[in-house]
């Protein structure tokens, strides 16, 4: 059972306290930022441009997905700090579903981060990108379905602890690797072995290849997308399913 | 109907057994206390009775609902205060209730005028739209138990609602408390190991090491372990100790300045000793067996009164500063 006024408690607080959270919302456009002008800005000069474009701009979707990567797993994970606060527990005994809770975090999850990717995408015109109103409304609503799949693998991480001391635990080995094997920073496509097989199983490299789908349709060779649209959004979709489902699963046993 | 009955309630984890067969009914509108020492079981029956642990076996209903087979009815029925806060401390006073109302299905147009009420009933209006960190202990349990009840529970839970606070706290705390079943019909169900609290409660059950050892109301309890004792002060103490033991045939003994003697009937033999001793009698006062008595003769253990120490606070506030720091 689903029940909309608890998953209008959940979005509705979680907005509440973005809002007023100056500090977080400030690091999650700044650590973006930091990351493609101090280290996309001096590897473009490392890196040769190529397939029609420089190092910035085939940085430039990696970074939106890095933004949705953070913003939706700090969202996902206040489940954690919910349950170290005691707030968890008057929602809990409260006459709602846990279904409808954690599709609520999900939801807020998913709507914090597609508005700072939002804000990260307006940055384009000073990238030397020309987007149309069609490739920005596309790049929002591809970011809208990899951060609903991202909240929802952040909910079936943050099941798993009852703690903020796992906190690094989940930044040092899920979030930092995921980003790293997305095809974010460096094409993926010719990987060795292991780290190829890494990259194949990592939600985020199709979120990242499909925003390189919207943002530069026409890139070919190693700079441009691996794999066509339909497929990011198709894998996208089934993991978003899959991850809610789980989510609720452990939720529901383990709370 | 009583407002919650329970009967042959158990919770075994593997071989231990937390709860084991206890069975009670609270009759509508009053206040009934479960009291016992620290890891009797108290905080494991109030969670299997709010549903949110499940019974080995046996059965409980709270407001006429199974909490088995209709958690959500009782859900529905019950305002509940943790041990620990369950507030958020980012948002207001007003906001944490609000969204309660929003959770317990209070119709839109009633939400705000019951949650003013609530804040108004402990004393907490005029600082509705400060965020709850900036409250002290005393204000956020005042602010849970009126969160408790803004959705007009018919049955409020507590469990050790005043650990940890200041004895003012406590006091004003204990007034709103103790204002609900007369003037909201509301029934309580409190958890509490201090047996003062204990004396207000309309009944009480003692529970030790899982089982319940004593029912009744506080006084039947404590008439159950027999005598109270008169201190009477007289100006010639072996001429009344003499009086008293031929004429009344009771056995003064000597304390300090005072006799004490043990009787059974209370007040209503103090007419008579003063008949007896006449003009000797100075001063007469009597005293009754407390709770604790009541315990330390069912359990031969003193029941601990133990404080909350700060550093449960101190830890708060360092949770608080690496939230924040890590966020970044």
């Amino acid at each position: 059972m689903i029940e909309g006024r608890a998953i209008h408690v959940v979005v509705a607080r979680e907005f509440k306290k973005f809002i007023r959270e100056k500090s977080r919302l400030f690091s999650t456009i700044a650590r973006p930022l930091i990351w493609l002008f101090l280290v996309g800005g001096g590897l473009n000069r490392l890196v040769p441009a190529g397939d029609g474009m420089n190092y910035l701009q085939f940085f430039f979707p990696g970074i939106i997905g890095m933004t949705i990567l953070f913003s939706a797993i700090f969202s996902a994970i206040s489940i954690i700090w919910d349950k170290e606060f005691g707030y968890m527990k008057e929602m809990l005994v409260a006459p709602v579903s846990r279904t409808s809770i954690v599709i609520g975090k999900a939801l807020s999850g998913t709507i914090v981060s597609t508005i700072q990717a939002g804000i990260i995408l307006m940055l384009f015109p000073f990238l030397g990108f020309k987007l149309s109103i069609l490739q920005i409304g596309g790049t929002l609503a591809v970011g809208f379905l990899l951060a609903f799949t991202i909240s929802a693998l952040g909910i079936v991480i943050a099941t798993f602890y009852d703690s903020f001391e796992s906190f690094s635990v989940i930044m040092n080995f899920i979030v930092m690797p995921m980003f790293f094997l997305s095809g974010a920073m460096y094409p993926v496509s010719d990987l060795p072995g292991i780290l190829k097989f890494l990259t194949n199983i990592n939600p985020l490299t199709y979120g990242v290849d499909a925003l390189k789908n919207v943002i530069f349709p026409t890139g070919t060779g190693s700079m441009g997308p691996d794999f066509p649209l339909s497929l990011d959004i198709a894998v996208l979709f089934s993991l978003a399913l899959v991850f809610t489902l789980a989510g609720t699963l452990a939720f529901r046993r383990r709370g | 109907m009583p407002a919650i009955k329970v009967s042959d309630l158990t919770k075994r984890y593997n071989s231990f057994t937390a709860v084991d067969r206890i069975s009670f009914e609270v009759p509508e509108g009053t206040i009934f206390g479960f009291l016992g020492p620290n890891g009797a079981g108290k905080t494991t029956t109030i969670s299997m009775l709010c549903t949110l642990l499940r019974p080995t076996s046996g059965e409980a209903s709270v407001n006429g609902y199974d909490c088995i087979r209709e958690p959500s009815r009782v859900r529905e029925s019950i305002g509940i205060v943790f041990q620990e806060t369950t507030l958020d401390k980012d948002l207001t006073a007003f906001e944490n209730l609000y969204y309660h109302a929003i959770l317990y299905n209070v119709q839109r147009h009633r939400r705000k005028d019951l949650v003013r009420k609530a804040l108004r009933f402990v004393g907490l209006y005029d600082r509705k739209d400060e965020p709850v960190k900036r409250f002290s202990g005393g204000m956020k349990r005042r602010l849970e138990v009126a969160r408790a009840v803004v959705h007009q529970p018919r049955i409020l839970f507590l469990d050790e609602p005043t650990l940890g606070l200041d004895p003012q706290s406590r006091t004003s705390l204990w007034e709103f408390i103790t204002r609900l079943p007369s003037e909201e019909g509301v029934t309580v169900f409190m958890t509490t190991h201090y047996m003062d609290e204990a004396e207000v409660c309309h009944n009480i059950a003692i529970i030790d090491n899982g089982r319940i050892i004593a029912k009744g109301s506080p006084d039947e309890l404590k008439k159950g372990i027999g005598s109270d004792l008169i201190y009477i002060k007289v100006t010639d103490k072996e001429e009344a100790v003499r009086l008293i033991r031929d004429r009344l045939s009771l056995n003064p003994l000597r304390k300090g300045e005072e006799l004490s003697i043990p009787v059974t009937g209370g007040e209503a033999c103090i007419p008579e000793l003063i008949r007896t001793i006449g003009d000797l009698a100075v001063s007469v006062r009597i005293q009754r067996p407390t709770l604790n008595d009541v315990f330390l003769n069912l359990t031969g253990k003193a029941i601990r009164e133990e404080e909350q120490d700060s550093s449960d606070t101190i830890k708060d506030s360092i949770r608080e500063y690496r939230r924040r720091f890590d966020r970044r």
